[in-house]
C-alpha cells in the first residue's frame, strides 16, 4: 500500500517512506521479471548442464548442442520455422504497409469493413482464427504443408503491421505527400520515394512484431501444418510431451541468443534511420 | 491498373479471401451435419449448439470459464501495478523494461510452457528450493494440476495483459490527481474516481486480450494439466483433428466468436465512459 500511495503523487510524510516506497516498487518489477525469466533461466542453464534431467549441477557439456545438430528432423523444423518467420513477416510487412496507406490515403467503399475484418484478426482467439484457416484452405484444397503454414502466417500478422504503420503515417505532415504529386511524381512512385522511406522505423518495427508472431505461434501452426513440412511448434511438441528432451534446452537457448542478436541488429537499423 | 486501385483491390481480395470468407465458413460448418466421410453434409441443423448445453460438454465448457477467469484476475493483479509503476518512470527505463517485458516471445511459447514443466516437476527448481527453505518435507505434486495449468496461462499472457493497461496509464492526465487532492479527495478516493475509470479500458481490453485465448491454449493443458481435457482448446482440437466432428468444433468456435463480440461492446462501453469524463478520446487498440 506504500508502494500504491507514492504512485498517487507526493506524499506528505518524509522522504524516508518515499525512498521504502520506490524500493517496495522495484522489488515488484523485480519478482514479475524474475517469474517471467527464470523458467528460461533454468533452460539456458540445463542446456550447458552433463545431467540429462538437470535437478543438479553434474558439469558443463557441449553435447547437447551436439545432439540438436545430429538431430535432422529437430534442425529441419528449426530451419523451417525460421524460413516461414522471414516470409511471412517480409509478406506481411509489404502487404501491410500497403494496406497501412490505402487507409490513410484514400477513401473507398468497404473501408470501415476492411479495417473491421483487421481488427477482427487482431482480436479473435488463436484457436478462431486457426479453425477459421483450417476451414478456407479445405475448402480451397490447398494441400496442408508450406503454403497454408505461409498464407495463415501472414494473415495473422497483417493487422499488426497495418497498426503500427498507420500511426507513423498518421503522424507526418501528409503535405508532403500532396507536394510530391504537384512536383509530377505518380503515386505509385509517391508511394515508393516519399512514404516508404518516412514511415521506415514503423516498417522495420513491423517486420520485427510479425517475425515475433510468426515464431511464437503454435495454436495456428498446429491446426494448418502437415506432415510435408513441420514446423518447429509440432516437433517440439511430440518430443517435449512425454518426457525431458535436452536438446529442446539447447534450441532454447539458441533462439534467444539469435533474438538478441536480431535485435540489436535492427536497433542498429534503427539509430542510422533516425541520424539520416 | 493505377497505384490507387491495385493496392485497395490487393487489400480486400486477401482479407475476403483469407478472413471474411472463412469466418463465414465457420459459421456455416457449425450448423451442418457432421459426416465422417466427408466432415460435413446437409442438411442445416442447430444439434451442434444443443450439444454445447449437454452435461459432458458444458461442463468442460464451463471448467475451462473458469479457469481462464482465475488466470485473467491473476493477471489482472499483477499487471495492474506493474503497468502504474511502469508509467512512473522515465522514457528511457520505460522502453527497456517494456523490452524485457517482450523479450522471452522470441523462444517459442510451447519452448516456454516446457520451461515451466521443468520448473514445477517432482525435482524441479520450485519444489527444491521450498524443501532447501523447510516449507516442505516431501515433494509436492504441481505439475499435472489445474494450478500448473494456471501457472502456464499466467506465465504465457502476463505481457498481454500488461501492454494496454500501460498505454491506459500512460495516457491519463496526472494533473487530474493533483486536481482531485486539492478538492481534498484521499487515496482511496482518487484511485476509485480517478484512477480506475481511467484506466477502465485498458482493463477490459486486457481482459479480452487474455481471457478468450486463455481458453484455447491447449498445449498448456496437454504440457502442465496432464492428458485431460481441461481447457476449451482441448476439446475443439480433438473435434477438428481426431473425432472429425467438425460442426460441433466450429459450434463452440462461434460461442468464442459471439463471447468475444460481447466483450468488445463492454470494451467500447468503457471507452465512452472515459471520453465522457474527459481526458482520453481516442481509443487505445
Amino acid at each position: 500500500m506504500i508502494a500504491i500511495s507514492n504512485l498517487m503523487g507526493p506524499s506528505k510524510e518524509g522522504k524516508g517512506s518515499a525512498r521504502w516506497a520506490k524500493a517496495g516498487q522495484w522489488l515488484f518489477l523485480g519478482a514479475i521479471f524474475f517469474y517471467l525469466y527464470a523458467p528460461i533461466a533454468v533452460l539456458v542453464v540445463n542446456s550447458f548442464n552433463q545431467s540429462k534431467y538437470g535437478h543438479n549441477w553434474k558439469g558443463f557439456t557441449w553435447k547437447w548442442y551436439e545432439k540438436l545438430l545430429n538431430n535432422q528432423n529437430l534442425m529441419d523444423a528449426f530451419w523451417h520455422s525460421i524460413a516461414i518467420g522471414l516470409l511471412a513477416a517480409t509478406f506481411a510487412t509489404l502487404l501491410g504497409t500497403l494496406m497501412a496507406y490505402a487507409l490513410y490515403r484514400y477513401n473507398f467503399t468497404l473501408k470501415r469493413v476492411t479495417s473491421g475484418m483487421l481488427f477482427v484478426v487482431m482480436m479473435s482467439p488463436d484457436i478462431v482464427l486457426a479453425i477459421t484457416f483450417l476451414v478456407i484452405f479445405m475448402a480451397l484444397g490447398i494441400h496442408l504443408g508450406f503454403w497454408s503454414l505461409l498464407i495463415a502466417h501472414i494473415t495473422f500478422c497483417l493487422p499488426f503491421v497495418v497498426i503500427t504503420v498507420y500511426a507513423r503515417l498518421n503522424d507526418f505532415d501528409g503535405n508532403l505527400i500532396e507536394a510530391a504529386r504537384d512536383l509530377g511524381a505518380s503515386e505509385a512512385r509517391t508511394f515508393f520515394t516519399v512514404v516508404m522511406p518516412m514511415s521506415m522505423p514503423a516498417i522495420v518495427s513491423g517486420w520485427l512484431l510479425s517475425f515475433t508472431l510468426s515464431l511464437d505461434d503454435v495454436i495456428v501452426s498446429s491446426f494448418v501444418t502437415g506432415p510435408s513440412y513441420e514446423i518447429l511448434p509440432i516437433r517440439v511438441f511430440s518430443m517435449v510431451r512425454v518426457g525431458v528432451s535436452p536438446e529442446v534446452n539447447a534450441l532454447a537457448t539458441g533462439l534467444l541468443i539469435l533474438s538478441v542478436v536480431l535485435v540489436v541488429v535492427a536497433q542498429l537499423i534503427l539509430r542510422k534511420g533516425k541520424s539520416q | 491498373m493505377n497505384f490507387r486501385r491495385l493496392i485497395i483491390s490487393v487489400t480486400l481480395a486477401w482479407l475476403t479471401v483469407f478472413v471474411f470468407l472463412p469466418h463465414l465458413l465457420l459459421v456455416g460448418t457449425s450448423v451442418m451435419t457432421p459426416n465422417p466421410d466427408h466432415l460435413v453434409v446437409w442438411p442445416v441443423t442447430l444439434d451442434s449448439f444443443e450439444k454445447v448445453f449437454t452435461p459432458l460438454y458444458f461442463s468442460v465448457f464451463w471448467h475451462s470459464l473458469e479457469l481462464a477467469a482465475i488466470a485473467t484476475v491473476i493477471c489482472l493483479m499483477l499487471a495492474y501495478p506493474f503497468a502504474w509503476i511502469l508509467s512512473t518512470f522515465n522514457s528511457r527505463t520505460q522502453a527497456l523494461l517494456l523490452f524485457l517485458l517482450i523479450l522471452p516471445f522470441w523462444t517459442n511459447s510451447l519452448i516456454r510452457t516446457y520451461a515451466i514443466k521443468i520448473l514445477l516437476g517432482k525435482k524441479g527448481l520450485v519444489n527444491a528450493t521450498m524443501i532447501n527453505l523447510g516449507i516442505i518435507d516431501e515433494p509436492i505434486q504441481l505439475l499435472y494440476t489445474e494450478f500448473a495449468v494456471i501457472f502456464g496461462l499466467v506465465y504465457l499472457l502476463l505481457p498481454f495483459m500488461v501492454l494496454p493497461l500501460y498505454s491506459s496509464f500512460d495516457k491519463m492526465d496526472k494533473s487530474l490527481l493533483e486536481a482531485g487532492r486539492d478538492l481534498g479527495a484521499g487515496t482511496v478516493q482518487r484511485f476509485r474516481h480517478i484512477i480506475l475509470p481511467l484506466t477502465m479500458p485498458g482493463i477490459v481490453s486486457g481482459s479480452l486480450i487474455v481471457f478468450l485465448p486463455a481458453m484455447g491454449m491447449f498445449y498448456i493443458a496437454d504440457l502442465l494439466g496432464g492428458a485431460k481435457n481441461l481447457l476449451l482448446g482441448n476439446v475443439v482440437k480433438n473435434l477438428f483433428l481426431v473425432a472429425r466432428d467438425w460442426p460441433m468444433g466450429a459450434a463452440f468456435s462461434v460461442i468464442m466468436m459471439l463471447m468475444m463480440a460481447l466483450m468488445l461492446l463492454l470494451y467500447v462501453q468503457a471507452n465512452r465512459l472515459v471520453s465522457r469524463k474527459g481526458g482520453l478520446h481516442d481509443s487505445n487498440l
